[in-house]
């Protein structure tokens, strides 16, 4: 019982990050329907972030704190950046954005490479994260409840952004008619870009929040990318009530199947579980009803 | 928009379809020819045994490339884990020579290290030299249908297509890696020794092993030719530009990305298997996400569509990365990079695409050229 409860709880921290990476994701790939693998490499930026915020401040009680606004202005400005100079370019072949994106990624991870060398650098956890709550019998670590806090904070951010603000309104206006949210006065060019920024943004938080959980070099961002990737698939393209679920799911189920086998059975089995899962499902556990054939 | 309203609209007369003569068809032959004199007589003449082994590895991707253009170039289906598929060719031929190498009734020595030092019941019937080939034709085959049908049936296409197959090859590598008592791990399958008997670093059987990977080139290459003419290219091709029509035709386009997923699974199963008599070892790094990439983006080189370009792209990028990766190692991921951004942005259609388009404006230029002499 106490494996189950704690596998559970590593798992859902794990998910949280995913979620965090999986939300910039699917908002991009749900609106422009351009598939970033430099994702990933946002991640890998906002981690390196927490890095640097780490090396300046010292103080790691308040660097990492700091460093997740920095973090996330990093990400998204790399995620603007990206947007103007390649993806804009390309909004009508959405297949080859992802061989792109691939080569950005893949430039990225050298630069970060040869800038930090190949080594990990650990970032140091700050002393008020150093203790375990009990949950239910088990002693939940307070860093990996930090993540699960981070995340719930930041979806919650989110959906009172898509909700309630005009930006928010505009957003989704966009994903479900551009052509008719265009009509109407919208400036969906710009809508793109502010979308781009709070994805690449959200990336660059999930990277601090796994310099917790995971040591931070050049590489890591490709290891998350493809579960994010899973999550996206699985919870159904733009949209975040199916990101959360699947985000959890996978996490957790992660987490049972690496205790069960090992790391990569545990991919494996994952993976042929959401191809399976597809076959019931083809659009993903929530679908976007519509009539068009593609 | 509101002058079409008032204006007449004008009627222009379409536009005529370029004339082609039915010897233009036969084309490609031509190139295949060039590529097959290339491999077959210059480049053993003229390149060390050192060389040509190389290019004989290169080969193995070209073939797997041949194999891509056939699913995303022709298909539309971005098979971005072909890597999957190059690693079970490569392992079942690497198992089979390990099994050589050991001799009759001896298990692999990193079975001794790693595992109980006895053979998996699996790894039995890949002592048979002829259920090794079958195994690099079947295996990937039934694997790719299998997926392929799952996929293609529910009508899971592009970007999920892509991810799919990437995510499949990413746990294929981690398994090859963790599962170190069946197959060596990281370091994968090493110090082989013989190819179906023959010595491996004899220079005579060295060369015999370049002709064969060069030569299943140049079959590859005729097998597709014919495939584009068929009823079945033209098929593929209108499904990767109208599913819906094609549907509405009375066909099934599921069926028709099987048959080329599946084609083009067995090709880069043959280049992998091919790919370790010369490489002398595989490991997981030759099937990674990266490795299944870097055919990709050898195939988007060259063209991904034509006959030719996916090929002619792999060798150059295979070339590329040897020249460059021995003289600057960590420039090569820059410059691989670049390629992608570079080609995809500017180039869509590879460079088998600008040099007939360069070709035609020099012609055209000429053409005016003479026609302003004749006037004056």
């Amino acid at each position: 019982m106490d494996v189950v409860i704690s596998q559970a709880f590593t798992g859902a921290s794990y998910g949280a990050a995913l979620l965090l990476i999986a939300l910039g994701l699917s908002l991009t790939f749900g609106q422009m329907g351009v598939i970033n693998m430099a994702h990933g490499e946002f991640l890998m930026a906002g981690a390196y972030s927490a890095y640097l915020t780490q090396k300046l401040v010292t103080n790691a009680d308040f660097s990492l704190v700091l460093a997740i606004p920095i973090a996330f202005c990093v990400a998204g400005l790399l995620g603007l950046l990206l947007e103007v100079l390649v993806i804009s370019r390309m909004y009508h072949r959405a297949l080859d954005t992802l061989l792109v994106t691939f080569g950005v990624s893949l430039v990225l991870q050298q630069a970060a490479k040869d800038l930090f060398g190949a080594q990990a650098k650990a970032v140091e956890a700050p002393g008020w994260l150093d203790g375990q709550i009990p949950v239910l019998g088990y002693r939940y670590p307070l860093s990996q409840m930090f993540i699960l806090v981070l995340a719930i904070a930041c979806l919650a951010g989110m959906a009172a952004l898509l909700k309630y603000t005009g930006f928010g309104r505009q957003i989704r206006a966009t994903v479900q008619n551009r052509d008719l949210a265009e009509t109407v006065g919208v400036s969906t060019r710009r809508i793109d870009r502010l979308t781009f920024f709070i994805g690449s943004g959200l990336a660059g938080v999930a990277g601090v929040a796994v310099t917790l959980i995971t040591a931070t070099e050049s590489t890591m961002g490709s290891e998350y990318i493809i579960w994010a990737f899973l999550v996206v698939v699985a919870g159904g393209i733009g949209q975040i009530k199916g990101a959360v679920i699947a985000a959890f799911g996978l996490g957790i189920m992660r987490a049972f199947l690496t205790y069960w086998t090992d790391g990569s059975m545990a991919v494996v089995l994952t993976f042929l579980i959401v191809v399976a899962f597809l076959q019931l499902r083809p659009q993903g556990l929530f679908a976007v009803r519509t009539r068009s054939l593609a | 928009m509101t002058d079409t309203m008032t204006q007449p609209i004008e009627v222009s007369a379409p536009p005529r379809a370029p004339r082609r003569s039915p010897l233009r068809a036969y084309l490609p032959l031509v190139g295949i020819a060039v590529l097959a004199v290339f491999l077959l007589v210059i480049a053993p003449a003229a390149l060390s045994s050192f060389r040509l082994n190389n290019l004989g590895k290169y080969c193995c991707y070209a073939i797997a490339a041949v194999g891509i253009g056939l699913a995303w170039g022709r298909g539309g289906m971005l098979v971005l884990g072909q890597g999957l598929f190059f690693g079970i060719g490569a392992y079942a031929m690497g198992m089979h020579l390990k099994l050589e190498a050991a001799g009759p009734d001896a298990v692999p020595d990193f079975m001794m290290n790693f595992g109980s030092g006895v053979l998996p019941a699996w790894w039995e019937p890949f002592r048979s030299g002829p259920f090794t080939i079958l195994a690099i034709v079947v295996i990937p085959a039934v694997v790719a249908g299998v997926l392929g049908l799952a996929v293609f049936k529910r009508r899971i296409k592009g970007a999920y297509f892509a991810i799919l197959s990437q995510a499949l090859t990413v746990a294929f590598a981690a398994l090859l890696v963790s599962q170190i008592k069946y197959t060596g791990g990281q370091t994968g399958l090493n110090s082989l020794s013989t190819f179906f008997g023959y010595n491996l670093y004899d220079p005579v059987n060295k060369q015999m092993i370049y002709f064969i990977a060069a030569g299943l080139l140049v079959v590859m290459l005729l097998v597709t030719f014919q495939l584009y003419r068929s009823r079945f290219g033209e098929l593929l091709v209108a499904t990767r530009d109208a599913e819906e029509r094609v549907r509405f035709l009375g066909y099934d386009p599921a069926n028709i990305k099987v048959v080329a997923f599946v084609i083009a699974a067995v090709m880069a199963s043959i280049g992998g298997a091919m790919f370790v008599p010369m490489a002398g070892l595989i490991n997981p790094r030759e099937v990674s996400a990266l490795a299944s990439i870097m055919l990709i983006a050898g195939v988007a080189l060259g063209g991904r569509a034509s006959l030719l370009g996916p090929a002619i792209g792999a060798l150059a990028v295979g070339y590329g990365r040897t020249s460059l990766s021995e003289s600057f190692p960590d420039q090569w991921t820059y410059f691989l990079g670049g390629l992608f951004i570079v080609v995809i942005l500017f180039i869509p259609n590879g460079l088998t695409s600008v040099i007939p388009k360069a070709w035609r404006a020099l012609a055209s230029t000429q053409r005016t050229r003479t026609k302003v002499g004749e006037a004056a």
